[in-house]
């Protein structure tokens, strides 16, 4: 690994001819792509397979690219394997997670963040303690839970548990607390509620947490698989990530219609990533927290 | 960085009283009334989170411990067994083997994500490096790819009679190699994948903490002649010490809980040599419906993490300090 430190452009004068600073930038600049190689090239030789017909897929010399490329692999996976319907269920749990989670998160993040008691502290060692403790851990536990509460076999078991979320409450609390106090002071003196200063003045300033726990949000319930595997048994309300798990556990697994029905599953993600790039790649999630 | 980890110290004191006043019956009503609004606002806004809490955490974790001294399967009665769980547990051969490959597993992968993710993200941060726009999109890929998709990606490039790894192999004049019938090998290919599925968040986090390095330390540090590596070492690595540290315990606390990628690149074979433990787990729970003996396992994996945490955050305190 090529260790370059990141250094202030452009503070000093440039030297274009500087001795080493040009091999540097070789170096840096070739280290990086290699590792674009290394990170893409599976990415690319999965793309590209699911356009190769399903004969074609192991016939010696494999080749990169496809010689007849076809769409059949994602027809093929579109009407046999009931991708629409899954999608569909994909997108009602992800959609409504997330909704519920940003309300439940902004929430609790700004009372963590704006008020102040001894019961307060405890709760944020709770909700810390959640990512510390992960759903994995009480597996059983909490699926007799979701069972007696009724919600085996129902989108809802997906969606409840995990709308509360150390990482979304965090990111709250973390802007909040460099919302200036005064701002709430003075919202206080014109007689302002509190409930209605949350809802009126806070919340619309944190619209960019907002838009990033919206991404982070709809990409965890969107790859999530082992609770949507436990609680659901139905094919029918079967997650996209289930459905291809079962076409990847067949006896013989059917590679064409796997690999289009995989990539089929990745769009959504993809998608929204292009288009809500900076506010991922800019977002400085220094409560750090993963799902 | 760290804050996080510790309770709000810095959090403003709302009800800032200035010096003694003579309290009149009015202002005092009034005064009680606002002590009370502060306590309903806050409870109304913490109520969704604090009512999931308490249903889908602190009750599961309840009844687990209590099924964890039974020998419960889901449905009828539930014996009370005492610690014969934990016993069997202690003895179970299948138990232990999952421990220990999630462990080899852990130790491998947290490392090696480390090294990528913070070689990544100094790559992209640094000025000397060309086309950094494609790079990033490239190297955040994975994050948006599902473990269980990242497994068949995996599984694709590794058939050991179709994948591509083994042609080129082969066509190079080399023989098959068995990436799924070994253990080892087929260990090794899960936790190159495990690296490259989680280095692309441990990077969004390495990025965010090498942009907020004060500049002015390089620029003194150019003066004094110092090179490249003795600045990385002195100045970089120090300062984004509490975002390595949140990634290391975040890696191991997600390492210890794989199962997606596995599922999907393998199903922790050959056989159930890679069985790792939340595979073990779902297996004793849901597939034999031993719910009170999988409690028993599962408790065993929370004390390794909590055990994990809070080495890891006493070991940061006394850094800190």
């Amino acid at each position: 690994m090529a260790v370059t430190t990141p250094r202030p452009p452009a503070l000093r004068p440039k030297r274009p001819s500087a001795p080493g600073e040009l091999s540097k930038k070789v170096w840096a600049t070739a280290v990086m792509w290699l590792l674009v190689v290394v990170y893409g090239f599976p990415v690319l030789w999965f793309l590209l397979s699911s356009f190769k017909p399903a004969g074609d897929l192991f016939s010696y010399p494999l080749t990169l690219f496809p010689k007849n490329p076809t769409i059949k692999g994602f027809t093929q996976a579109w009407t046999s394997f009931d991708v629409a319907q899954y999608f569909l269920n994909t997108l009602i749990v992800a959609v409504s997670a997330t909704v519920l989670t940003i309300v439940a998160s902004a929430a609790c993040g700004y009372a963590l963040a704006k008020y102040n008691s001894w019961w307060l502290r405890a709760f944020t060692i709770c909700v810390l303690a959640t990512t510390m403790l992960p759903a994995e851990v009480i597996l059983s536990p909490l699926f007799l839970v979701v069972r007696d509460l009724g919600l085996y076999n129902n989108l809802a078991a997906v969606v409840v548990p995990a709308v509360i979320t150390a990482t979304g409450t965090f990111m709250f609390r973390q802007f909040f607390l460099t919302v200036p106090n005064d701002l709430l002071e003075a919202a206080r003196i014109d007689g302002s509620g509190e409930l209605s200063t949350f809802v009126r003045i806070m919340l619309p300033l944190s619209r960019p947490i907002m838009l990033t726990l919206a991404i982070f949000s709809f990409q965890w319930r969107w790859n999530d698989y082992i609770w949507p595997l436990i609680v659901l048994n139905d094919p029918n309300k079967f997650t996209l990530q289930i459905g291809v798990a079962t076409i990847v556990g067949a006896e013989n697994v059917n590679w064409s219609v796997l690999l289009g029905a995989s990539v089929l599953s990745m769009i959504p993600l993809v998608a929204i990533y292009l288009i809500f790039q900076r506010y991922v790649m800019n977002a400085d999630i220094n409560a750090g927290l993963k799902d | 960085m760290v804050d996080s980890i510790h309770p709000p110290a810095e959090a403003p004191s709302i009800d800032v009283r200035r010096g003694p006043e003579p309290v009149r019956p009015r202002q005092r009503r009034w005064r009680l009334r606002r002590r009370n609004r502060y306590i309903a606002a806050p409870l109304v806004l913490i109520s969704i989170n604090l009512l999931l809490f308490v249903t889908f955490f602190v009750w599961p974790a309840v009844t687990g411990l209590v099924y964890s001294f039974t020998s419960y399967t889901g449905v009828g009665p539930a014996p009370y067994v005492g610690l014969d769980n934990y016993q069997r547990l202690l003895e179970d051969e299948a138990f232990y083997a999952a421990l220990i490959r999630t462990l080899i597993f852990t130790a491998a992968v947290v490392p090696l994500t480390i090294l990528l993710s913070l070689g990544t993200a100094v790559l992209l941060v640094t000025p000397y490096t060309k086309g950094k726009s494609l790079a990033r999109v490239v190297f955040f890929l994975p994050w948006l790819i599902s473990p269980i998709i990242a497994g068949v990606i995996w599984r694709w490039m590794f058939g050991e009679n179709f994948g591509l790894v083994n042609y080129l192999i082969v066509s190079l004049g080399g023989e098959e190699v068995p990436w799924q019938s070994n253990a080892n090998l087929s260990l090794f290919v899960v936790i190159i994948a495990a690296a490259w599925v989680n280095t692309a968040f441990n990077m969004l986090l390495f990025v965010a903490a090498l942009k907020n390095v004060p500049t002015v330390y390089y620029e003194a540090a150019s003066l004094d002649g110092a090179g490249s590596w003795a600045k990385f070492r002195n100045i970089t690595l120090p300062a984004i010490a509490p975002t390595t540290f949140i990634v290391v315990l975040l890696s191991v606390l997600h390492s210890m809980k794989e199962y997606a990628l596995i599922r999907a690149l393998n199903e922790g074979g050959p056989g159930t040599a890679n069985n790792l433990l939340v595979q073990y787990i779902y297996k004793t729970g849901f597939e034999r419906a031993q719910i009170g003996y999988a409690s028993a396992a599962s408790f065993v994996l929370m004390l390794i993490l909590m055990i994990v945490a809070v080495v890891q955050l006493s070991m940061n305190r006394r850094k800190e300090s």
